[in-house]
């Protein structure tokens, strides 16, 4: 039992009847917290390094070396060919940080006291990263749209070409900004939820450096022309090995500390969370088989071909959308929003039929990806009905959120926190009515292959993911560094405007360039011929594309403005009077919610 | 009494984690399986030829810079495409790709069947910069396909994984891949010959970047560029046919 970590343990209340415990609690608690101000500049400083203990440093050592060793061995293999280059990164990868774990090595080792405390170092360096990630990614983002107003502006470097690019900016925000915004939050939530404490200290940390490296070597590799060209999925197979590696560790965090949970039922959130894990490893392994050219080289060709492949690929696509875009932000969503607006969820019931209608209907519908295509009809069909029926689940979710805040409007309206949430439910139900209906095969053929697609996409995106998880980390930022508050909520206000019109501004701009793509590309004139050339509706998106250019700088504005506040938070935002942790750092389900459940 | 019953399951890690995987798998495993035994979904066509090891580096370089992401290479079903265009694409078409480049974004036009359609020269001139050739057109430039030469030197272990995925390319065909891709932008050598012998006398044997002293980037990426759509006549004599589905839509 005294392994457990139990919130309520660390409350002042309870630390009245020992009184020695307490004082010696309270002096390490402001410790850390000024000690907490550096732990941002340096990712794995010598304090978060004196929380492990020294068998936890040792091991940290003993996989740091063989990751070294293994990047020595793609060096070597790979001479000549990028993957050596990529064998160069990952041994400065393992090294840098090796060099920062030997630089505490033999720090003290730590208060076993921090046994019956949450663990949440690995959350704050992963809210770091996400917010790093953000901003190179959406810069990126901003750099491609300006390429399709003005494609000279770039450099006649291979590197910097819009092909090579635009990948980078979608890993960059899907898997660098979205990816450990998940990892940061489950973390979080799962010991919140589990009123739990991680299960050990060492496996966060690898979850979430090696999750890091996968997206470095993603990244660095396209700026190279490695790629898969299979879309979200573009790493090459040794980058997918290792993902899968992480993943695996990843998935048994949750395990382990489920089975340490205090609470009997698995909270509605870590639902969604677990399913995020399980359905990307299965999708992920499955969509990048293939073989290579040779150990020595990146290059390798896809196991399937043609139709297979195509089927596969969107059976991937479609469910990456669905279970790292919805599910994994879902829990999110089911565990801050409620917390933030200190309401319990609307209705357990619309929880359950969402979770289980995502998690069936969502994988039937990646065909509707290939409508008209070489793909077999029957498939396609079948892609389109389930699309529909996917409505339900997704307006139960999106309803949920709303209904849980209704009665507190008055707080959405005072609290962009809170805000940002709403709206976030808000773009979830528009994205998926619109994703719904681009699925029936109509509407489909004028919307495919349109810019219709792309702010469908960023409907989900910018008005749905980014706000969820802007929300969340107003929420958890203060709460984490135990701060009175953000250092500026006029700035979370700023952000909040700028990122709507931001949103709004790009959405709309590519609904009209998408719509009247796509009727310009269908459109005859009297006589029975086509009346417009492809150029004519190149000329027509000029306009557009510069207005999706000022939308997303104004997005990506919102989101450097969010990271300097979070900074400032760390570094000198006022410290909370008064330990909180009795009272808030217990999940509101487990007081209301749940049991009072129908 | 469903509550109850989940109320239970979720109390339970295993449990949940099995039923999210059971209820997960049956879609794809219902949609994807079939499209690997069901005989009809790719045509039979006894005319479908693979790449050329210099076609294969030019389709390498196709996806190394990330052309897909702007232009499709599958025509649909839809009249306006099919005049736009050319005959809609067929499963054969794209059999022997892998992966398959079909796209999901016009930025550009559909390419599926650009072979031919225009002569080398405008190729290499557009690719180096497409403003020259289109004023409005908003691709980038691609200057370092001409400057770069291709490194052919290991396509035989390009053409050997091809051939593991299950692309029929022979033991000759593999032995021969760099020569081969050497003789298909070097008409004037020895290495010529052999292409045509491997690969049909319909093989694109000739200069495609406009210098025939060396073997660039630009000659690979051209000659996959003038190949789309001619791996097989299937889908200009399916549309000939009367028999064929009609285009729907508008
Ligand atoms: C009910 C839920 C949804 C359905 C039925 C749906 C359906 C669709 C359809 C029909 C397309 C266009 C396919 C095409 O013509 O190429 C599409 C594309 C896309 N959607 Fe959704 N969508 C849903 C929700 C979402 C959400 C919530 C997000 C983001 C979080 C999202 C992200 C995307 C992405 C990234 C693509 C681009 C794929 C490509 O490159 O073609 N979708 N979706
Ligand atoms: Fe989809």
């Amino acid at each position: 039992m005294p392994q457990r970590a139990d919130a309520a343990a660390l409350s002042y209340r309870d630390c009245v009847s020992a009184k020695i415990k307490c004082l010696r609690y309270y002096r390490q608690q402001k410790k850390r917290v000024s000690r907490d101000r550096v732990s941002l500049l340096f990712m794995g400083d010598n304090d978060m390094i004196s929380q492990l203990t020294s068998t936890e440093r040792q091991y940290a050592l003993v996989i740091l070396v063989l990751m070294s060793l293994c990047g020595l061995v793609m060096a070597a293999g790979g001479r000549g060919d990028p993957l050596g280059v990529h064998g160069f990164v990952v041994l400065a990868f393992s090294v840098g940080l090796a060099f920062v774990l030997i630089s505490g090595f033999y720090a003290p080792q730590p208060d076993p006291e921090q046994q019956t405390q949450y663990y949440d170092d690995p959350t704050k360096v992963g809210i770091a990263l996400t917010m790093a990630w953000a901003v190179f990614g959406m810069f990126f983002g901003v750099w491609v749209a300006s390429l399709l107003a003005w494609p000279d502006l770039t450099f006649d470097q291979a590197w910097s070409s819009f092909g090579r690019m635009r990948p980078v900016h979608t890993t960059g925000v899907i898997f660098g900004f979205g990816g450990n915004a998940l990892i940061a939050t489950s973390f979080h939530v799962l010991q919140r939820t589990s009123r739990a404490r991680l299960s050990d200290q060492l496996s966060p940390w690898f979850v979430l450096f090696g999750f890091n490296l996968f997206c470095v070597l993603a990244v660095s590799g396209y700026f190279m022309g490695i790629t898969q060209s299979k879309e979200y999925a573009e790493p090459e197979w040794y980058a997918d090995i290792w993902l899968v590696i992480v993943w695996i560790v990843y998935f048994a965090i949750y395990l382990r500390t489920l089975a340490r949970r205090k609470e009997p039922h698995i909270y509605v959130a870590n639902w969604y969370y677990m399913a995020f894990i399980l359905v990307v490893a299965v999708l992920h392994i499955v969509n990048n088989l293939a073989v290579p050219i040779s150990f020595g080289s990146a290059k390798s060709y896809s196991l399937f071909s043609g139709v297979q492949d195509a089927m596969t690929q969107w059976w991937y696509g479609h469910n990456a959308v669905a279970f790292f875009l919805t599910a994994g932000f879902l829990g999110m969503m089911y565990y801050y929003l409620p917390k933030h607006a200190g309401r319990p969820i609307y209705s357990y019931r619309l929880s359950i039929i969402s979770f289980w209608g995502i998690t069936f209907f969502y994988m039937w519908a990646g065909s509707h990806h290939l409508h008209y295509t070489a793909l077999p009809q029957w498939v396609q069909t079948l892609g389109m009905s389930f699309s529909a029926m996917l409505l339900v689940p997704s307006w139960a979710s999106a309803g949920n959120a709303l209904a849980t805040l209704n009665g507190a409007w008055h707080k959405v309206r005072d609290d962009a926190t809170l805000r940002f949430m709403m709206v976030a439910a808000v773009f979830y139900g528009i994205a998926t009515f619109e994703g719904s209906f681009m699925a029936m095969r109509p509407v489909n053929a004028l919307s495919h292959y349109t810019d219709w697609t792309v702010g469908h996409v960023h409907a989900g995106t910018l008005g749905w993911n980014s706000m969820i998880v802007f929300g969340a980390f107003y929420a958890l930022v203060p709460w984490l560094w135990k701060r009175e508050s953000m250092y500026s909520p006029k700035l979370v206000e700023v952000h909040f405007w700028l990122a709507l019109a931001g949103a709004v501004v790009y959405v709309f701009a590519m609904w009209n360039s998408g719509i009247i793509q796509g009727l310009m590309w269908r459109t005859y004139t009297e006589n029975g011929v086509l009346a417009y050339s492809f150029l004519d509706s190149v000329e027509a998106m000029h306009p557009y594309y510069i207005a999706r250019a000022f939308g997303g700088l104004l997005f990506l504005t919102g989101t450097i403005i969010c990271s300097y506040n979070i900074w400032m938070t760390v570094r000198a935002g006022k410290a909370l009077a008064t330990d909180n942790d009795a009272e808030g750092d217990i999940p509101v389900f487990a007081r209301n919610a749940v049991q009072a459940g129908e | 009494m469903r509550e109850f019953f989940h109320r239970k399951l979720e109390r339970k890690t295993i449990s949940l984690v099995v039923a999210i995987v059971a209820v997960a798998s049956i879609g794809g495993f219902v949609e994807i399986a079939p499209l690997f035994t069901i005989h009809k979904t790719v045509e039979e066509v006894p005319d479908m030829r693979t790449y050329t090891p210099l076609e294969l580096a030019g389709r390498d370089i196709y996806i190394r810079e990330g052309c897909y992401a702007c232009h499709s290479q599958m025509i649909r079903t839809l009249r306006d495409e099919v005049e736009r265009y050319g005959p809609y694409s067929l499963a054969v078409e794209s059999k022997y790709d892998h992966p398959m480049l079909w796209g999901s974004k016009r930025t550009g036009p559909d390419l599926a069947r650009l072979g031919d359609k225009y002569s080398d020269a405008w190729h290499v001139a557009h690719l180096i910069n497409p403003r020259d050739v289109v004023p409005q057109s908003v691709m980038p430039k691609y200057g370092w396909l001409q400057r770069n030469e291709l490194d052919f030197s290991k396509l035989g272990l390009n053409l050997a994984a091809q051939r593991s995925v299950g692309v029929p390319y022979t033991q000759e065909m593999i032995d021969n891949a760099s020569k081969d891709a050497y003789g298909q932008a070097t008409p004037d050598t020895d290495a010529a010959s052999g292409v045509s012998e491997r690969y049909g006398e319909a093989t694109n044997v000739r200069v495609f970047d406009g210098d025939p002293a060396r073997v660039t980037e630009m000659d690979a990426l051209v000659a996959y560029l003038q190949i789309l759509g001619r791996l097989t006549d299937a889908a200009y004599k399916q549309s000939a046919s009367a028999d064929a589905p009609t285009p729907v839509g508008e």
